[in-house]
């Protein structure tokens, strides 16, 4: 880890992700003071239900990404289903149609991607379960640019291809089970 | 690619200069980081070493500018994607639209076709086809071409039909095209009430008063400012009580022209030009 502050949290789960991130967000308190972008591999159903879901679970806010919206601190936000979400230098989230990247839409690796570009190495990107190999190029960028990753022990993920090709492309990201990864992130916002 | 970040949104930024100064395409006010994702991804498969390259060869070898450009365009779609926008419009914009003796209806960034297309047939099967004067408008040429042939793969016709099936269909849908070699021919008699243009939403300006405007997913590419260029441009594009669609993701809360619009269906983007 670089010495620079951590501006933001992105995280990326597929397959097992809910469960995963029922373990994670539930125990960020009021006040934490970090933005924390997510994907979730979901079908391009639009009454996506991961908001109404974390909300419930959740002390902090949770939203749905909308286009062009600062991203703020402290709060949780879910790319919507069917759209990629992105964030722009200015700090802004963007969305797009464009076309399925790694079979998938939102894609882990473009949210991944563009925040390693907006945030370099104020960044920690996490990747959990998951059954393809999505947010391993962008876990790879974010570390290449001076950000931190962490990736979910494959050995005990609910589905261990994702994990592990994140950790193939990005061998020096830390390894951690659910609560390493819960107290972590937790743990990023304190320091 | 993130080593030289630096170095490449540098690039980024001349080759966009580049291509308005030479040929007056206008990307400079895109969102920028799915711009940077195309370009470099065009570079990636066009086989240039770098952006600089790539600028290098669109100023001075007329063939690489079409090839770029379908790059920085080409927006994947579907026909009646978003099957409860199309719902919405048959069963609550339709019945307004109906009161007009001539209808003109613009179809702004159409890509390939599907959304025209799908236009095309709700206003047959809604009985107003023969009245309605549809534009379809897009800055790439290669699309505007698509979407004048109407050909599709056929292994998307079948999501076609079931969003089609989805938006309430007074038809089926297979009625309007033949299966060819793999491939879904629209009905010609569809584009009869056509026009095709190149447009920009970007440097061009307002060309007739239309009754609905369709502009689905063609604003979250755009900065700030430049959807509200959009924006205004669509406001004085409308006819009096005219309908204005958007992308589900889409919404006018941020535009500064928010005031000359009402919700009509809010669910589905839905707005209806005020009364000036």
């Amino acid at each position: 880890m670089t010495g620079a502050p951590i501006k933001a949290v992105a995280i990326g789960a597929s397959a097992g992700g809910v469960q995963a991130l029922s373990r994670i967000l539930p125990s960020l308190p009021v006040g934490y003071p970090l933005p924390v972008l997510i994907v979730v591999h979901v079908p391009p159903d639009r009454n996506n239900a991961l908001v109404a879901l974390f909300q419930s679970k959740c002390q902090v806010q949770v939203k749905e990404a909308e286009d062009k919206e600062p991203v703020a601190p402290g709060v949780v936000y879910f790319a919507p289903s069917d759209y990629h979400l992105l964030v722009e230098a200015d700090g802004s989230l963007s969305l797009s149609s464009d076309e399925l990247v790694n079979h998938s839409r939102p894609s882990i690796d473009v949210l991944l991607e563009s925040a390693a570009d907006a945030f370099g190495p104020a960044l920690t990107g996490v990747v959990l379960t998951g059954a393809n190999d999505d947010g391993a190029a962008g876990l790879k960028a974010i570390m290449a640019a001076g950000g931190g990753g962490v990736v979910e022990d494959p050995g005990e993920a609910y589905a261990s291809a994702m994990p592990a090709a994140s950790l193939r492309a990005a061998p020096s990201a830390q390894v951690m089970s659910l609560d390493e990864i819960a107290a972590y992130v937790l743990r990023l916002g304190t320091a | 690619m993130t080593v030289r970040d630096g170095v490449e949104d540098i690039e980024i930024q001349l080759l966009l200069e580049a291509l308005y100064q030479r040929y007056h395409y206008d990307f400079r006010h895109y969102a920028r980081a799915s711009i940077k994702r195309r370009l470099v991804q065009a570079r990636e498969q066009l086989g240039f070493a770098s952006i600089s390259a790539m600028q290098d060869s669109v100023l001075h070898d007329s063939s690489t500018l079409p090839r770029l450009l379908d790059y920085l365009t080409v927006q994947v779609s579907e026909m009646f994607r978003d099957p409860s926008y199309f719902r919405a419009l048959r069963e609550q914009v339709i019945p307004h639209l109906r009161t007009y003796p001539s209808l003109k209806v613009w179809i702004a960034g159409c890509s390939n076709g599907e959304e025209l297309y799908s236009l095309a047939i709700l206003f047959r099967e809604e009985g107003l086809d023969q009245r309605t004067l549809f534009y379809a408008t897009d800055i790439n040429p290669t699309a505007l071409r698509a979407a004048e042939a109407g050909v599709y793969p056929l292994e998307q016709i079948r999501k076609f039909t079931e969003n089609h099936q989805k938006s309430g269909a007074k038809s089926s849908l297979s009625d309007y095209y033949t299966a060819d070699y793999g491939r879904a021919v629209f009905d010609k008699s569809l584009r009869s009430q056509v026009v095709l243009s190149d447009h920009s939403l970007v440097t061009d300006a307002t060309f007739a008063e239309m009754h609905l405007i369709s502009c689905r997913n063609v604003l979250i590419y755009f900065d700030r400012a430049l959807q509200d260029r959009a924006l205004g441009l669509f406001r004085d594009s409308l006819a009096r009580k005219g309908f204005l669609g958007l992308g589900s993701k889409e919404s006018l809360r941020f535009s500064t022209h928010a005031a000359a619009f009402s919700d009509f269906v809010r669910d589905e983007k839905i707005y209806q030009r005020r009364e000036p």
